[in-house]
């Protein structure tokens, strides 16, 4: 629907120089909107929709790589780092893309419905969690009662590692969980895997006790990052201190660093999932999710199959896990609860499962709802409340509205309305998978 | 009347009675059994040892003290349960689809149920109530529950559904977790803007708090209280009515026959004369009625409910679903008998069995790791027969 419109009109500016141009200015307009209105939503929103322009246009794949690394690594970073708010904004876009990208995986590829799928990230955030703070130390004492001058186990730069370990424990719990539960069918797998995301959940909060390992429900904190290297502050602060306008902290850097270190995770997810797609793999995947038996027949071995989608899927979640872990130094297990499973499903669907693009549009859409949308909207009714006004007809005081009535805290009903109106009018997405966009337009003539 | 007499078909309301009271007997028996011996074992054990120094009673007499109150309380709760998954199991039956917005839907059951009667207790009427009226009102509640519920359901399938017959697996699935999700926003939306929060309690009436007392028993230095609480035998009694009515109208009446048709085969029943979508529409409307009716009875057995309050009693109920056979109703009964006994028994052994370190907060848990072994070496469920997935 949305993306069709946009695409008709992109269509008519395909040809000559119009593309580069049409991008260059999109992109230009959205940074200049957003430099002179840092707290405009709407400023905001036209420089993230560039990215779509970029991806609609016809234009040298060359130009567009271009483009997008100029948008991603440097426009954004220096937008981020003038207003630390949208710096957040885009560090939590590009978590849930990354998140998105690996259950496209699951569900968009192998077409299984996994609704457990933060398990795996709690999984890595509690690996790094674990290893990269005082716990080892802490473990014999009941949370709340150890000293405060514990030593640290490891080092933090061992981060770094950890995010390849994260990678390789995610997978094998993957595996673990999916030896047995893969054999079932698809509906029944959706129930056990969400299963086993509160599985994970009540071991993170009640594994306090009798070996401390994961502090309860107060979480683990402090976390260590790893070394932000010498000068960098110092040198960001010389050079670029006129275009951001205030001097940077070490945290803004490290809130940039992560934001950095997602967009490789997010860059390898796609090179990963693109080879994967065309492999042998990924058309076995495909062939499993269109019809089980008739995979069977042709020879695929259906368990084997699906494991490797769950633990592919797996790791990605498990590496942004050890990403999370570092960039809050803090979690608890309240982060990985079945509603974000859930939030990270209503991104693929909405996107459009199977498709790449459509899952990272669905992830930014989902992201920017929740935190600028609904938090707006949240804060408009605030200071309705405190106002005098009334609403006309039914003389209704604004006053009276019950504080339990807050926007931001009504994320459920959102994603069951996306969910229901998506999968009745538009199951294939916003941008729909290649592969089913053929299937839709045979199934049409 | 005599005629009407003889059409009753007796078989089939003495035979659920029968399986009700075998695997009543038979769920509470074995589970004692298992825990009794355990904890004779474990009383030779430190674990024994460490109970001695502690409290000065034995493990066996710890166990036995509280064996009987254990035991009812997982009837009750395995009732509630089985009620639940008799919704899940028919709705599958018919459409070989998971219904994951009826724990929902079980939710509105318990909230009309509840607001109604929060709603007569304002004006007083509960308070000066005599029994016969407090009776009178908790049924009206669970009257009340059930046509929310019921009517709920029926819309749900309409709306959210039926547009999606025919599409794959997996669309009319995530089409009811959205569902799932947006009815809980709902109820957190109509009872904050009504009444400004959304915890509600059950009001006190009538003599449900009460126990009746058997007696007691002497056992070593203590003693056991045989008694039962009354709402608890409100709640075995009700579900027990429901479940044998259910029974009744699947086995013996022509619309049960229509909805065993249309479970076997949708086509060839619309061959012959059913009118499908009102089958499938009779078969949620039945199911969201045991579903608001067991919302009503899980409110009064738990007093306190909140818009979430449906999600773990529906994925247990699920799992008993599962557990028993999905598709099958005696199944369903079974399942949810098993389950909430095996619940209630690890929450309260669990425990003193392992000296404190896994204690009742992984009772929520338990239930998945049943569902998970059950899916490994019985996936057709205890009373199911092997179906082959139909392509």
């Amino acid at each position: 629907m949305v993306s069709s419109h946009f695409e008709d009109l992109l269509s008519r500016f395909s040809r000559g120089p119009w593309p580069y141009l049409l991008v260059l200015a999109h992109i230009a307009a959205g940074t200049q909107l957003v430099y002179t209105q840092p707290r405009s939503i709407l400023a905001f929103l036209v420089l993230v929709s560039s990215f779509l322009t970029l991806y609609f246009v016809r234009a040298d794949l060359r130009f567009k790589f271009f483009a997008g690394a100029l948008l991603a690594v440097v426009i954004i970073p220096l937008i981020g780092v003038r207003n630390i708010f949208y710096l957040e904004v885009i560090f939590q876009i590009a978590v849930f893309a990354a998140l998105a990208l690996g259950l496209n995986i699951v569900v968009g590829f192998a077409g299984l419905l996994d609704l457990g799928y933060v398990a795996f990230y709690a999984v890595g955030a509690y690996l790094w969690a674990f290893f990269g703070s005082q716990q080892f130390y802490a473990m014999y004492y009941a949370p709340g009662t150890q000293p405060s001058d514990l030593p640290f186990l490891l080092p933090g730069d061992a981060f770094y590692m950890f995010m390849l370990l994260g990678v390789v424990v995610a997978a094998f719990t993957g595996i673990i969980l999916g030896l047995p539960v893969l054999r079932v069918r698809g509906d029944y797998l959706a129930i056990v895997t969400l299963g086993f995301g509160e599985v994970i959940r009540v071991l993170a909060n009640n594994l306090d006790k009798p070996l401390n390992l994961t502090n309860g429900p107060q979480g683990i904190t402090p976390i260590q990052r790893p070394t932000m290297p010498e000068g960098v502050v110092e040198f960001v602060n010389s050079t670029l201190q006129p275009l951001i306008g205030h001097r940077v902290t070490v945290a803004d850097m490290y809130n940039l660093l992560f934001y950095l270190l997602a967009l490789v995770v997010i860059v390898v997810i796609i090179f990963v999932t693109r080879r994967l797609d065309d492999s042998k793999l990924g058309r076995a995947w495909t062939a499993v999710r269109e019809d089980e038996t008739a995979a069977i027949a042709q020879g695929i071995p259906l368990v084997k199959t699906k494991l490797a989608a769950f633990a592919v899927g797996a790791s990605f979640a498990g590496v942004m896990g050890v990403l999370l872990a570092a960039s809050r130094t803090f979690i608890s297990p309240e982060s990985f609860s079945f509603m974000q499973s859930i939030g990270v499903l209503v991104m693929v669907i909405l996107g459009g499962s199977g498709s790449i693009p459509g899952v990272i549009l669905g992830a930014a859409t989902i992201t920017i709802l929740n935190l600028q949308v609904l938090q707006g909207f949240s804060l408009y009714l605030t200071e309705l409340r405190q106002s005098d006004a009334i609403i006309p007809i039914i003389n209704f005081a604004w006053k009276d509205l019950s504080t339990q009535l807050d926007p931001a805290k009504y994320q459920k009903m959102l994603f069951g309305i996306i969910l229901i109106v998506m999968m009745i009018f538009r199951p294939e997405g916003m941008i729909p998978a290649t592969r089913r966009r053929r299937k839709i337009d045979q199934e049409e003539n | 009347m005599n005629r009407l007499l003889r059409s009753i078909n007796v078989t089939e309301l003495l035979r659920p009675l029968g399986h009700v009271l075998a695997f009543s007997c038979g769920s509470a028996a074995l589970m004692s059994l298992i825990a009794v011996s355990l904890a004779l074992v474990l009383d030779r054990t430190v674990v024994g040892a460490d109970l001695l120094d502690r409290y000065n009673v034995t493990l066996f007499t710890y166990t036995m003290v509280n064996l009987p109150q254990v035991v009812i309380d997982g009837l009750t709760i395995g009732f509630v349960y089985a009620a639940i998954a008799l919704g899940y199991t028919m709705v599958y039956g018919v459409l070989e689809f998971i219904n994951f917005a009826h724990s929902e839907i079980f939710a509105v059951g318990a909230f009309v149920g509840v607001e109604l009667l929060i709603a007569l207790d304002a004006t007083g009427i509960l308070a000066g109530a005599s029994l016969v009226m407090a009776y009178a009102y908790l049924i009206l509640a669970i009257l009340f529950g059930m046509i929310a519920a019921g009517a709920l359901a029926v819309t749900v399938e309409r709306v959210a559904y039926r547009p999606l017959r025919g599409a794959s697996r997996l669309v009319p699935l995530i089409s009811a977790i959205g569902v799932s999700f947006l009815l809980q926003d709902i109820i957190r939306l109509v009872e904050s803007l009504t009444t400004g929060q959304f915890n509600r309690i059950m009001p006190t009436f009538g003599n449900f708090d009460g126990r009746i007392i058997f007696g007691k028993l002497a056992m070593g230095n203590s003693t056991i209280t045989l008694g039962i609480a009354i709402k608890s035998i409100i709640v075995i009694v009700a579900a027990v009515v429901m479940l044998v009515g259910l029974n009744y109208l699947v086995n013996a009446t022509r619309i049960g026959k229509a909805i065993r048709a249309v479970a076997q085969d949708r086509k060839t029943a619309s061959l012959m004369g059913i009118n499908v979508n009102k089958i499938i529409s009779l078969t949620f409307l039945v199911g969201g009625l045991l579903g608001g009716a067991a919302g009503v009875l899980y409110a009064l057995k738990f007093t306190r409910i909140d818009p979430f309050v449906g999600f773990f009693p529906g994925l247990k109920a699920f799992t008993a679903a599962v557990l028993g056979g999905i598709g099958n109703m005696t199944g369903a009964l079974l399942g949810g008998l098993v389950i909430g006994m095996l619940e209630t028994f690890a929450g309260s052994y669990m425990g003193v069995f392992t000296m404190g370190a896994l204690g009742s907060e992984y009772k929520d848990i338990f239930a998945f790791s049943i569902l998970i072994l059950v899916l490994i070496f019985r996936p057709q469920g205890l009373m199911g027969k092997h179906v082959v997935q139909k392509a």
